[in-house]
């Protein structure tokens, strides 16, 4: 017994993790009323074990886990931050925690008003006229606003002529995703020496087949898009709409926002910037805001507040649902419990402090690895490995050997724009003695490829599991469990 | 086996070689799929189907990342590299040999164009 077992190893044949009386209700004969090939033709093989075996083993599968509780999580553009307990609390109060979507609106009032005033927050912080709470998560907040863009071209006449969508090669991979599901034809925009967009390549681009630029701002090599305006000036000339994935807000909290700069339609992702659960701890929630042109294509129904009341307010001109009942009920309660305990100064703070983490990592890491763009970072920067790379230790191993000494490995590989690429978003929940033991740990690795380049290569040395063969897994992957007598 | 030296290279990195004067072979170069890294899944375009000159004609996977391939030249796709669908570490072993992508007919005479020598495109990932 090691405890790596899978569940179905620890099968004993008969043992159950139940005691039930006797059924007395004679058997149905299912097969007999199934076409032969629809009938199971032998047991179907499930593991029998005791309740306590049970309990050993997914607890020992949960101790193998690893979240931003258990260490520093420094992963690019995901903003894996500190969730604060009290959102829990207050999600589990019962107003909240033990209603129905189909109660009448006068029985839950309280739920509606929270809807509300989160709407209301939200509308500040991106500088949107409205708020749509319903998208689960930010691609599916990328794909509503890009429906928004086709209603409202449809609606000008201008659909068919409208296609193209622009897209910076530092994008996140949902924004071409987002854009060709939303049915237009996605153009990529080079970005320049400084790692911004290429301003003349996107005037070059632009026409009147041009529906609109997809941005995050700042892009995901951690820098700020410092021709925003021009670039809003340009896709508006030619009658496009401007989109801001909002995967990067925590860098620009209270400083600007994508109303500002320019921007018509926006999605946030409260499991990044708005510290709710993310990843194995979601679900997620990506609000989408569009200003005031937009506004009646929104997803329908929006809470309204008409004199004292919170009431449903449907929307005739909208694109349509895009989740059931309102959205992510839960997340939003998170959401909204943080905005509250931060308020308005806490939150410009959360800026500030995210900005400078990642400075003060990217200068302490500066000497020691390439740093392909020189200006000041936001929240996140981006390292390139090449310096290592020609010791023969590539980045996928100093990832490896991060583990080692218990941090999560950052984003690598991406932006697919810096070779060798290493991309690192502290956060501002992490303390100094965090980051300058991250910082230590990097210097050490950047040794040891120079000294010891074997202990690299061959990292992780004290996980559970060495180097997982990914090839494999890929082009032959077996997604189910074979007994070994059936091989 | 293609020789990689009579090879035109487009910016992209797919190389290009001249079966015929109308019918030509492509794929991408070595520097490419060293950049990829192990390639687990190719998509190509159907038999028949039209491809245009720096237009997406598929998609390259690998362990690291998915990226469109752009067809350095205009023409009908006469046919595709079929193996690739369940052994796509082709690609990995010889890019330049069973590891091609596609062959194309294309509408007059293959041109040249904008195309680097190998000798150029030598050059040209020295200075990426």
């Amino acid at each position: 017994m090691t405890g790596d077992e899978l569940i179905f190893e620890l099968s004993t044949p008969g043992r159950v993790a139940y005691s039930l009386p006797t059924d007395e209700t004679p058997l149905y004969d299912l097969a007999a009323e199934l076409p032969a090939h629809l009938v199971r033709q032998a047991e179907p093989g499930l593991p029998e074990v005791s309740e306590l075996q049970l309990m050993r083993h997914y607890t020992s599968l949960s101790n193998k886990n690893f979240g931003v509780e258990t260490g520093f999580y420094p992963l690019g553009s995901c903003t894996m931050k500190y969730n604060p307990k009290v959102n829990e609390v207050v999600a589990r109060y019962p107003g909240f925690s033990a209603i129905h979507p189909y109660q009448a609106a006068e029985t839950v009032q309280g739920a509606y008003e929270l809807m509300y005033n989160l709407q209301e927050d939200l509308k500040v912080v991106t500088g949107m006229d409205a708020i749509t709470l319903q998208p689960a998560a930010g691609a599916q907040g990328e794909w509503t606003g890009l429906l928004i863009f086709k209603k409202y071209f449809e609606e000008k006449g201008e659909r068919a002529q409208r296609k193209k969508i622009f897209v910076p090669d530092s994008a996140h991979g949902t924004n071409p995703a987002s854009a060709i599901i939303a049915g237009f034809d996605v153009v990529e925009i080079p970005s320049n020496e400084r790692g911004t967009v290429d301003l003349a390549a996107l005037k070059a681009a632009a026409g009147s087949d041009t529906a609109g630029l997809m941005l995050t701002n700042p892009n995901t090599l951690g820098l700020f898009e410092t021709d925003i305006v021009e670039m809003a000036e340009i896709i508006h000339e030619v009658g496009g709409l401007l989109y801001y994935d909002g995967a990067n807000a925590n860098a620009i909290l209270g400083k600007t926002d994508p109303g500002e700069m320019g921007f018509d339609v926006v999605h946030l992702n409260l499991h990044k910037t708005f510290s709710t659960p993310h990843g194995g701890g979601g679900p997620g929630s990506g609000p989408v805001g569009v200003k005031e042109h937009l506004a009646p294509y929104l997803p329908s129904p929006l809470i309204a507040k008409e004199g004292e009341q919170y009431v449903l307010k449907e929307l005739p001109r909208s694109i349509g649902r895009v989740k059931g009942y309102f959205g992510n009920f839960g997340v939003n309660v998170r959401a909204y419990a943080y905005i509250l305990t931060m308020g308005p100064d806490g939150l410009k703070q959360v800026s500030e402090s995210a900005v400078l983490h990642a400075n003060y990592l990217k200068k302490r890491l500066e000497p020691y690895f390439d740093t392909p763009y020189g200006q000041h970072s936001k929240h996140e920067f981006v390292l390139s490995g090449k310096r290592q790379k020609k010791l023969g230790v590539r980045t996928l191993d100093i990832a490896k050997r991060l583990l080692d000494f218990g941090f999560y490995a950052p984003t690598v590989y991406f932006p697919l724009i810096v070779e060798e690429c290493i991309m690192i978003e502290p956060t501002e929940t992490e303390a100094k003695e965090v980051l300058d033991a991250f910082a230590d740990v990097m210097i050490e690795i950047a040794h040891e490829a120079e000294e010891t380049p074997e202990v690299v290569l061959n990292a992780p040395h004290n996980k559970a599991v060495r180097r997982l063969d990914e090839v494999t897994a890929a082009r032959k992957p077996i997604v189910r469990y074979t007994k070994p007598e059936e091989n | 086996m293609t020789d990689k030296k009579v090879c035109l290279f487009s910016k992209d990195h797919e190389w290009v070689e001249l079966i015929e004067e109308d019918h030509v072979r492509v794929g991408i170069s070595d520097y490419a799929v060293e950049q990829l890294g192990d390639i687990v899944f190719v998509e190509l375009p159907e038999v028949d189907s039209e491809v245009l000159k720096e237009a997406e004609f598929g998609t390259v996977e690998s362990v690291k990342s998915s990226s469109e391939v752009y067809s350095p030249v205009s023409g009908t796709v006469a046919k595709v590299n079929s193996e690739l669908e369940d052994k796509p570490e082709l690609l990995n072993e010889d890019a330049f040999a069973q590891g091609w992508l596609m062959e194309v007919k294309t509408p007059g005479p293959f041109s040249k164009a904008d195309l680097m020598t190998y000798d150029e495109y030598e050059t040209y990932i020295e200075n990426l």
